[in-house]
């Protein structure tokens, strides 16, 4: 048992320490994974923020993943065939660098973020579910029946689009890149929970009504953190379509929302480290039981009932002193 | 667009619209009465559907098949509402999602397993393979009329059985309130068992049924399950009534959407561009229903909690 501090310090140390090392040793393989790890983590913590800290249960997050997936597939397969995004009535060009790659799938997530919070957040509790559930799968049948970019083949960048003064086509630099953003995302979620906006978010979660007579708007609240939750989501999945370079609609099914809500799960709901050691279990489970059996998942859902049915609070409740956190 | 292939059309967004509810039916009584969501319902429509080709493909009988379809999810449903489904009530509803997510893995991975990855075949019975003659001269599927006349009778035996029947009385003093009929000496853990479990049948039911026009494959559940939310939150959760009107309001707007929004865009703007926005619209128009209901009534159209 150890503070739940000395914990977080201890998984980000050995998220970057495991890959660095790998990567001396020449097993580029496992940088991959490694980078997997940390770009589904991004994912995961950007559901953390709605589900832990705002207590939305989102089953429509995949839906922000797959749109930062197509912002970077639509920016990049534009620049790759030098044809404009639009020229009318102004000219915008596709884009092979990072930055501004990043900044429009933000900037998308959370728009679509505000356009299905709107919504979804004149409802809640199980409605809500089925309504975030039902929203994203609208996002897949549109990106199955729109040709333009690919429709159900989805589509290939040949390249990885790069960074400023970096070889992103080095995997252990790419992994540098995303390992960096993900404690970027990690911080600002830290400083989002301590400050007042994350402590009347809180609030609204275990008592709407307090929130309210006190002169708050638990729906302005909710839907905050539903939009910043969606813009970090839609970060990850431009970062998980650079990853494979290949964007298709698997990555807005009802699977990916399921996936990304077990991260969460699995490393416990509402701690701020929680989705990271989530998807690094994810993902070990995914590459060893998958080499032991092609029926992995039937193992992950055994084990997945397990921990919702007898081991709540996911691993780091286990792992870490009973603190803040809450199941 | 000719008035025959219009009434085709409409036939077949009915036959859509009662598979749905089938669907939908056993999800919003399982939540009115428990409070539960269940993802897994799909999955059990699933093994309906498995079920079915099994039998159909040993026997030869489709009748026995539909038999199977309905006892093998009910059973199922039964089982899974003993081990699992029961320690789930009392928690939040973040803890069923889960959990029944759960299940659908290992409801997926059992049946691959199972029964490999390629899809399995059931056959329409030659008696209802024809078509069917109907008043002005419109040939429509016997099979797929079968079908709709499965649904409406499962509406009208749903609705007698939830008003003309104790067991009804009883589910729906669930409803309103748990504790109370408990304390009245009805056995609350059997109701639910037995609630789950004809939500289940119908769910295989259905499977089956829908089985025979498309293939029988992994996965094939959760489409229709996430149809079948959209359709609860149209009519409003627990509402059997809600569900009817709702799956028949989605498989119209779904069906009808297809073949009229490429022909109506074809009006205004070129033929190929239409067909695209069109059917990219179509697509994307049962969600666009389910918003506006949600923006004017939030509670669904016959939902009475907010």
């Amino acid at each position: 048992m150890m503070a739940e501090k000395h914990l977080n310090w201890l998984i980000a140390g050995l998220l970057l320490a495991i890959p660095v090392g790998a990567w001396l040793l020449g097993e580029i393989y496992t940088v991959t994974l490694a980078t997997r790890v940390v770009v589904l983590a991004l994912a995961g913590v950007g559901l953390n923020l709605a589900l832990g800290s705002g207590g939305l249960i989102s089953l429509g997050h995949a839906a922000f993943f797959g749109v930062g997936g197509y912002a970077m597939g639509i920016l990049a397969s534009h620049a790759q065939s030098y044809q404009p995004l639009m020229d009318w009535p102004f000219l915008i060009e596709g884009t092979k660098s990072m930055p501004v790659i990043w900044l429009v799938a933000m900037i998308s997530g959370a728009l679509s973020a505000l356009a299905i919070g709107a919504l979804s957040l004149r409802t809640s509790g199980v409605y809500f579910i089925m309504i975030t559930l039902a929203f994203g799968q609208m996002f897949y049948y549109f990106a199955i029946s729109w040709p333009a970019y690919g429709g159900e083949d989805g589509l290939s960048i040949y390249v990885r689009n790069g960074f400023p003064g970096l070889n992103t086509l080095q995997p252990i630099q790419f992994f540098g890149l995303c390992y960096v953003l993900l404690i970027a995302a990690l911080l600002v979620c830290a400083r989002i929970n301590a400050s007042p906006f994350g402590l009347a978010l809180n609030a609204v979660r275990q008592s709407a009504q307090r929130v309210e007579t006190v002169g708050l708007s638990p729906r302005r609240l909710r839907l905050t953190a539903f939009v910043i939750s969606g813009a970090i989501t839609a970060l990850a999945g431009a970062l998980f379509a650079d990853l494979s370079r290949f964007v298709s609609p698997t990555m807005f099914s009802w699977q990916m929302s399921g996936e990304i809500m077990v991260f969460v799960i699995l490393g416990g709901v509402g701690r701020l480290y929680g989705p990271v050691i989530g998807a690094a279990l994810f993902i070990m489970l995914e590459h060893w039981l998958g080499g032991v059996s092609d029926y992995w998942q039937l193992f992950l859902g055994v084990l997945l009932l397990g921990v919702v049915l007898f081991a709540r609070g996911g691993l780091i409740g286990a792992l870490a002193r009973r603190e803040a956190g809450h199941g | 667009m000719t008035m025959i292939l219009l009434i085709e059309q409409v036939l077949n967004g009915l036959q859509f619209g009662v598979m749905l509810f089938v669907m939908a039916a056993g999800l919003t009584l399982v939540f009115g009465v428990m409070g539960l969501i269940n993802l897994a319902h799909g999955s059990l429509y699933m093994v309906g559907a498995f079920a079915a080709a099994t039998v159909a493909g040993l026997t030869g009988s489709f009748l026995l098949a539909l038999a199977a379809s309905l006892a093998a999810a009910a059973a199922a449903g039964a089982l899974v509402e003993i081990v699992v489904i029961r320690r789930l009530y009392a928690r939040d509803h973040l803890d069923q999602v889960l959990a029944t997510f759960a299940l659908i893995l290992i409801f997926s991975e059992g049946t691959r397993w199972l029964f490999g990855s390629f899809p399995l075949f059931l056959d329409v019975p030659s008696w209802l393979s024809g078509p069917v003659e109907l008043p002005g001269g419109i040939l429509y599927p016997a099979y797929r009329l079968a079908i709709i006349g499965v649904g409406l009778a499962v509406a009208v035996g749903l609705w007698a059985l939830i008003t003309r029947t104790r067991m009804g009385i009883r589910i729906r003093a669930g409803e309103s309130d748990r504790e109370m009929i408990a304390a009245l000496g009805v056995d609350i853990s059997k109701l639910y068992t037995v609630v789950f479990a004809l939500g289940a049948g119908l769910a295989g039911l259905a499977g089956a049924l829908v089985g025979a026009i498309q293939s029988v494959q992994v996965g094939m559940g959760e489409p229709v399950l996430i149809l079948a939310f959209v359709v609860i939150v149209i009519g409003g959760i627990g509402s059997i009534k809600g569900a009817l009107v709702a799956s028949l309001l989605v498989g119209l707007t779904d069906t009808l959407g297809g073949v009229l929004l490429p022909s109506l865009f074809a009006q205004v703007m070129e033929r190929s561009s239409a067909m695209l926005v069109g059917s990219s619209l179509a697509s994307m128009l049962i969600y666009i229903l389910m918003a506006v209901v949600l923006v004017v009534r939030p509670s669904g159209l016959y939902g009475v909690r907010s």
